[in-house]
């Protein structure tokens, strides 16, 4: 197109590709509703359809009755799953463990990601913090298939590496779990306290310390109330991928049963029961979330 | 602007639920009338080892040289249990499927698979006499699949850990065992049949004749069986390598087994032993059954065609370790393993009627003794309560 055309800034009208986007964009200009629905309507609809949707199937399938014979369901509606669950006593127990191992999983990451994340933002010269901040986040490129099944044969008892190199391991089961799923997680707990840490000025900590705080005093009253938004949006990572979790657990879980195994083992023979049994983690989020709103640590997230 | 998000959620509402409700059940289909071209494609449910293709060991390939042949590219996905294999048929992007017994009714009832052309499948007539026209594969006076291939349940154990050598399954039910946190157990409701054969040696005053037909006492017995088994299982299992695994490792030494993990798990520990308990076993009788639906069903006939053909069936039996359904296989099997069809008594007719093939427990119970019997949605219920 010729260049000196272009320089009346499209206010005189011309054919072409050109010329249509502009009597397009000048038809929109006044348009606030029409604009904003061309630039969000399809984002809109992927989140409706996919992400609503498929919650609502899940809550519709959660209705259904599982044929007498296994072989299907039945579409009428009853709340026999719902009876189910919480009538029967292994969901109970189910959730309530799944809720410790989330809980435990989640203590041990803070307690493991303070000091690596304090070290990185504070104490390591600039070099360094970018080789730790990367070797943190490495580990999160590599499948967590390939990590799940190298804890596998890492933990086996015997002939594990562990037990081969120590002489003891605690074998496949709880304690295993939450070792491999404390691991997994921890990236994901470094790296909100990390930026936390980034965020906190020096001087304050050095004022504390002028002022004759120890470390100790200094770590209980400034840096720990000002990280705590940090240490949440880096629990509702840790807590909730461990609610939802089948994979960890049916690889070194042992004979141990979470609510993700459950409602995997199930969604095949059971589908109706697996959707009711999957809104519990959804429900447990919710609240939790709620719990949290007000420490503002969403806006960390 | 709120009603206008109510109507918005509403309609989503009305489309999933639309959605979910178009997949109505259809009869059947009816069976082929002969095999015509081709589609150049073919998706396959499968047990592990029944379709392989040069993946698990470059030297045990069969599906190549049925693409050479037919044309039909196949794609395979194996299933680890009966329930999943079924659930997997609904979706109906397969072709079809290597259905047990615990499946096969299930998908002839919901009107999943298509009746079958028997007289388009050469070599039909030569398959085991004992396989055919059985109640897993046939409804109405119709023939729903062809036989592939059968076998039992073995227990399987660590020679080097477990002594002596157990001759019953009541090693991986005594709650006192020495091997507590190492025994195994397959993870699939259908499991329960196992401790209901126990029982019918163990307990005669339950009076169990079938493990897949048991009332509500028999039932809870086997519940109860299973729930005392559960703090002796290191694993339950139903991904056939995670149990390869752990016995080649030693992290499981004793549980029940499919002669194909055996077979794979023997290459890294050469002290493993698989026997026949003295109880009998539970185990399965499978048939290729075509999907209703099928995009390649001409393909699917070509398959089944070939899957059967001594030859082939010579291959299939000896990788997964099972009698083969068409007995004429034996005579090849005898060049590569000497005894192989005496040691599965391929041949025999009263071993496979002993062999308690899996079934889809009903209300009306499966050996006609009464229609109290506990259904398969009870079964679903209680294996998730036995684990706990």
């Amino acid at each position: 197109m010729d260049q000196g055309l272009d320089r009346d800034q499209g206010l005189t009208d011309q054919g072409g590709a050109a010329g249509a986007t502009r009597r397009l964009s000048r038809w929109l200009h006044p348009k606030r509703r029409v604009r904003l629905v061309a630039l969000i309507g399809a984002p809109a609809a992927w989140l409706l359809l996919m992400y609503i949707g498929s919650l609502v199937a899940l809550f519709l399938n959660s209705g259904y009755r599982l044929k007498e014979d296994g072989s299907g369901v039945d579409k009428v509606f009853t709340t026999d799953n719902y009876h189910e669950i919480l009538t029967t006593a292994v969901y109970r127990n189910v959730a309530v463990r799944t809720v410790f191992i989330a809980s435990a999983v989640t203590l041990i990451d803070v307690v493991l990601a303070l000091p690596i994340a304090f070290f990185i933002a504070k104490i390591a010269t600039a070099r360094w913090r970018s080789i730790l901040v990367a070797a943190v986040l490495v580990p999160m490129w590599a499948s967590y298939l390939v990590k799940a099944f190298a804890w596998r044969s890492f933990i086996a008892n015997p002939g594990g590496v562990l037990e081969k190199t120590f002489g003891h391991s605690p074998g496949y089961g709880l304690g295993a779990l939450i070792i491999v799923l404390a691991y997994l997680w921890l990236p994901f707990m470094i790296v909100p306290v990390y930026a936390g840490l980034e965020r906190l000025p020096d001087s304050l900590l050095e004022a504390s310390g002028d002022l004759g705080a120890r470390f100790g005093l200094t770590f209980r009253r400034i840096v720990l109330p000002m990280l705590f938004p940090s240490l949440v949006a880096g629990s509702v990572f840790t807590f909730s991928l461990t609610l939802g979790d089948y994979i960890a657990v049916n690889l070194v879980g042992g004979n141990t049963q979470m609510i993700g195994s459950i409602v995997y083992s199930n969604h095949a023979s059971n589908l109706p029961l697996a959707a009711a049994y999957a809104l519990v983690p959804v429900v447990v989020m919710v609240l939790y979330l709620f719990g949290i709103r007000r420490s503002g640590a969403l806006e960390q997230l | 602007m709120k009603t206008a998000r109510l109507a918005a959620f509403a309609a989503v509402v009305a489309l999933v639920a639309t959605a979910c409700g178009s997949s109505s059940s259809s009869s059947g289909g009816k069976p082929l009338d002969k095999i015509g071209t081709g589609e150049k494609a073919l998706n396959l449910i499968v047990w592990a080892g029944y379709a392989e293709d040069g993946s698990t060991d470059p030297k045990v390939n069969w599906v190549k040289q049925f693409q050479t042949d037919s044309g039909c590219v196949v794609k395979s996905k194996t299933a680890a249990t009966s329930d999943e294999m079924f659930s997997l048929m609904r979706t109906g992007q397969y072709d079809g499927v290597s259905a047990s017994g615990d499946a096969s009714v299930r998908l002839i009832d919901a009107g999943l698979v298509a009746p079958v052309n028997t007289g388009l499948v050469k070599n039909y007539t030569d398959l085991s006499s004992f396989l055919k026209d059985q109640p897993y594969n046939s409804s109405g006076g119709k023939n729903y699949g062809i036989p592939h291939g059968w076998g039992a349940n073995y227990l399987m154990y660590d020679s080097k850990a477990v002594s002596p050598a157990p001759d019953s399954w009541g090693s991986v039910f005594d709650t006192a065992s020495p091997y507590k946190g190492k025994v195994t157990a397959y993870d699939a409701p259908i499991y329960i049949a196992d401790a209901a054969l126990y029982l019918k040696t163990a307990k005669p005053e339950l009076k169990i004749a079938d493990p897949y037909s048991l009332t509500q006492p028999q039932f809870d017995a086997a519940v109860a069986l299973l729930k005392a088994q559960h703090p002796l299982i290191g694993e339950y299992w139903n991904d056939y390598t995670k149990s390869v695994s752990a016995f080649e490792q030693g992290t499981t030494v004793v549980g029940t087994t499919w002669q194909i993990i055996y077979n794979l798990a023997l290459a890294n520990n050469a002290n493993l032993k698989t026997v026949l308990p003295k109880e009998g076993s539970t185990g399965w009788s499978d048939t290729w059954m075509v999907y209703s639906k099928a995009a390649h069903k001409n393909c699917m006939y070509m398959w089944m065609d070939y899957i059967t053909r001594p030859e082939v069936q010579s291959q299939v039996a000896q990788w997964f370790g099972e009698a083969p359904a068409n007995p004429k296989a034996c005579d090849l099997i005898e060049k590569d393993t000497p005894g192989f069809c005496d040691q599965f008594k391929a041949k025999d007719d009263a071993f496979a009627k002993a062999i308690h093939f899996w079934a889809t427990p009903r209300k009306k119970c499966l050996d006609g003794s009464g229609s109290e019997c506990v259904p398969f949605s009870e079964w679903i219920k209680a294996w998730t309560e036995i684990k706990g």
